[in-house]
């Protein structure tokens, strides 16, 4: 514990503290951390020279270089628009001549995956397929019409979303809210099966489709058309076509008759440009819906 | 543990006690209706059964003097139980965590189980519920032996440990009731805060009080890096957490700051909680655990203290390197990142400092998985200290930042630095304290070590690739001028990283749980044999003199 003792491995001199047993060695800080030390220093010295760096009451040394983060960002918002000149055209031209030029729709599908991915996907998938609940995109099934005006009009107003000028549609639960009794409801329900399933009507169901297209034209056909082919005014569902939001088995359509239904598509109007609401209404019809 | 407490320690408890426990029910009566008077009676709950514990040995015979003649090592004991049993928990919720970001349905449709809240357990139940208590339980014992004095009293180290404990309680069940201030690493509101400043003031005086009694004419390093951990600790958890409760019976509070000002404030909180809970708490524990388990002394004294003064000081200009590119004034951001560059040179100086004290001992590193958690800690702490100047330097951030990178780089330090230095402290302050000649099984610590070292390595791995690729997904435009992917494509690219990364946390999971066996079994055997201990003898209180030279 005394001063000048020496370790025996390294040979280098100890301090002479000692605590519980614990020495320290006296060996010089390393030339090698002066120099980093100096380096890093040196490092910052220059940066702080060069770069935005301390305050100054109310102002800050601006640096040599003349950066500034917001004048870069201005920079790049108006470079990236220049790369997008092609954006222009999509702004201006109708939608049959967009549809026609090939190389403006290569960029729709680059633009527009990115855009469906980020906005679209969660509901309607990330191939635009839907899923329970959700349509379906690519099947031509369009509830509110598959013409490009009506398709930018949905995503501009969404779907009993609130939106002052949105789409407003509900199925009502004929069972829940005892419009119709049990029996009533199975035999529309089969009814509406055979829509889509010519091959019932031969079956042993042929009674409860007769009872049940009574109860169809009494309650469903102001909405759903007398021959079931839906309505796009009223965003009611062609019920004849084979696709299906909430799904075509028996307890399915038995579910949606008696608790009713009312999806939600949110208004795009305020979270998506102009010219990105054409782009994805482009890219939709692409997906394979068009119509 | 009520048989040590003198008779007038044991009032001076149940004092306490009480006004806990009427604190408690004065929040549960003042937030009746809210969801505050489930903690009112937690704290409440908690206070009366400890009183009963008290009660029942308030006759029991007074510890004699001759206890002045002996380190005063209960509340290490407990605390290190403590520690390995957060340790376990905390660990465990993270890698539950970790699966849910591979299977998000597995909530169970419970708000409990989403991911906003189990999150938090896991982040607050390693670093304060397993890096606190360890830094408590170490800090009582090197400060003993340091200064070759007993802790001031018997009472004040029970009342930091149990209280803390009952800090990390309240903190962890209200993240699952949804209770949060939502500022990360000081989720708690402000009621919980108000407590913790209480604990932090009693166990800085306990510091204070055992130094002021030294023996020894200098204060050890490890000393230094202990107070600058609870002192500043104590600032950045008071600045940050000025708040507003909506009233004194809601558990609901609004933060002082706001806009880019809290913004600024939390990370000049957050990454100084990294620097000064995970960083100097740690280096004061490395300091002690790894000389003393190699046996030989620390490689330069004048290391230490560049080192220190270098970390103390740089680390509290770079909080705002968390802040790039962001509402920040650049000059702000300018200097986070230049402090955060120079900052590596002490960093590496502490590293280097621990791994030069090997020499002469790297046969002992061969053969003694203790001492190798402790070599490997020091590694992994240079390594994530490299990692973290460099992700600092903005044009770097702006490819790391929001990334999994970020989320591999924390667990470079918390598993690699933090984790194993404290399960090498651990394994060798445990036989030392329950005066063992060895933990129960060398074989289990040797297990402990591999899978740890596994567990890291694969974690970091996958988050890297998961992170960079991230990244690069994110900025990649197409020559049209738009973004190429979306985010939920990049989430599918994440998968298999995700994947790997919960196998990786899994494998340290499993050995946080032979630590803790290991641990357990020691302690169970350590009534029966009693072995030499290996510590110079305290210097009791009423014996004291001036030394030569103080």
């Amino acid at each position: 514990m005394s001063v000048g003792e020496h370790d025996p491995y390294t040979g280098q001199r100890m301090t002479g503290h000692e605590w519980n047993g614990i020495k320290e060695l006296n060996t010089p800080v390393p030339k090698a951390v002066w120099f980093f030390l100096s380096v890093t220093a040196l490092f910052a010295f220059v940066y702080w020279v060069l770069m935005p760096a301390w305050p100054l009451g109310v102002t800050y040394t601006k640096g040599l270089l003349g950066i500034d983060q917001r004048e870069i960002v201005r920079e790049s918002v108006a470079e990236a628009a220049r790369q997008r000149s092609w954006a222009q055209r999509i702004a201006q031209d109708d939608y049959a001549t967009i549809q026609a030029d090939a190389g403006l729709m290569q960029k729709v599908r680059e633009s527009g995956r990115a855009l469906f991915g980020d906005n679209c996907a969660v509901c309607h998938g990330t191939a635009g397929k839907g899923g329970p609940g959700y349509p379906n995109l690519t099947a031509g099934a369009w509830l509110w019409g598959g013409t490009p005006e009506a398709i930018a009009e949905t995503i501009r107003v969404g779907i009993n979303s609130g939106h002052p000028e949105g789409r407003i549609a509900q199925m009502l639960a004929f069972g829940r809210d005892q419009m119709l009794d049990r029996a009533a409801v199975l035999n529309v329900v089969t009814y509406v099966q055979s829509l889509s399933d010519p091959t019932l009507a031969s079956g042993p169901e042929k009674e409860a489709i007769v009872a049940g297209k009574e109860v169809y034209d009494a309650n469903c056909a102001s909405c759903h058309g007398p021959e079931g082919k839906g309505s796009t005014d009223v965003g009611a569902p062609d019920l004849t076509d084979g696709f299906w939001i909430y799904g075509g088995d028996r307890q399915s359509i038995f579910n949606t008759v008696y608790g009713g239904r009312q999806g939600h598509m949110p208004a795009w109007e305020t979270r998506l440009s102009e010219l990105d609401r054409k782009i994805l209404t482009l890219y939709v019809l692409d997906l394979g819906g068009g119509k | 543990m009520i048989s040590e407490l003198t008779r007038g320690e044991r009032r001076l408890a149940l004092a306490v006690l009480t006004a806990v426990a009427t604190f408690g029910l004065a929040l549960a009566i003042a937030g009746r209706g809210d969801i505050l008077a489930v903690h009112g009676g937690l704290i409440m709950a908690s206070a009366v059964i400890l009183m009963f514990f008290v009660i029942a040995g308030f006759y029991a015979p007074e510890p004699g003097e001759e206890r002045l003649a002996q380190y005063y090592d209960t509340p290490t004991k407990a605390g290190v139980v403590l520690a390995m049993i957060w340790g376990v928990i905390g660990m465990g919720v993270g890698d539950w965590v970790a699966w849910l970001l591979v299977y998000p349905d597995m909530t169970f449709d419970a708000a409990w189980a989403s991911f906003g809240r189990l999150r938090p357990v896991h982040t607050s139940g390693v670093i304060f519920g397993f890096g606190g208590n360890a830094l408590i339980a170490t800090s009582f014992h090197v400060l003993q032996r340091t200064s070759r004095a007993r802790l001031p009293d018997q009472f004040s180290p029970w009342f930091v440990l149990v209280g803390y404990n009952l800090f990390c309680l309240i903190a962890a069940s209200g993240y699952l009731l949804g209770i949060t201030q939502s500022k990360e690493y000081a989720e708690p509101e402000w009621y919980a805060d108000l407590w913790l400043v209480v604990v932090w003031v009693v166990y800085f005086s306990i510091y204070l009080r055992t130094l002021m009694r030294r023996q020894e004419p200098h204060i050890y390093v490890a000393n230094w890096y202990y107070m600058a951990f609870i002192l500043v600790v104590a600032i950045l958890h008071i600045v940050n957490n000025l708040a507003v409760p909506i009233s004194f019976g809601s558990a609901k509070s609004y933060s002082a700051f706001s806009g880019v000002q809290d913004a600024m404030t939390q990370w000049w909180y957050g990454h100084n909680a990294v620097a000064f809970f995970l960083t100097a708490g740690f280096l004061g524990m490395m300091y002690y655990y790894l000389p003393k388990r190699a046996g030989r002394p620390v490689f330069s004294y004048r290391m230490s203290i560049l080192g220190f003064w270098g970390i103390t000081f740089m680390y509290m200009w770079a909080g705002s390197h968390h802040l790039h590119y962001t509402a920040l004034p650049q000059w702000v951001q300018t200097l986070g990142m230049t402090f955060s560059i120079m900052l590596i040179v002490p960093s590496w100086m502490a590293a280097a400092n621990a791994l030069l004290t090997l020499n002469g001992a790297w046969h002992k590193v061969r053969d003694d998985a203790t001492l190798r958690f402790m070599m490997l800690a020091a590694v992994f702490y240079g390594l994530s200290t490299f990692e973290g100047s460099f992700m600092s330097i903005r044009a770097v951030n702006s490819l790391s930042h929001y990334t999994d990178w970020t989320v591999g780089h924390v667990h470079a330090g918390a598993l690699g630095w933090v984790a194993l230095i404290t399960f090498g402290s651990i394994y060798a302050v445990v036989p030392w304290v329950w005066k063992r000649p060895a933990m129960y099984s060398n074989k289990l610590v040797e297990v402990h070590f591999w899978l740890s070292l596994a567990g890291t390595l694969v974690y970091v791995f996958a988050m890297w690739n998961s992170g960079i690729i991230q990244g690069l997904m994110w900025r990649t435009y197409n020559e049209g001028g738009t973004l190429a992917y979306s985010f939920i494509d990049s989430l599918v690219a994440m998968r298999p990283y995700y994947i790997a990364r919960a196998i990786g946390g899994l494998l340290f999971v499993i050995g946080a749980v032979v630590g803790l066996y290991n641990v357990w079994m020691t302690i169970r055997e350590a009534s029966a044999e009693r072995a030499d201990a290996p510590d110079a003898p305290v210097v009791p209180a009423l014996a004291r003199s001036l030394q030569a030279g103080e």
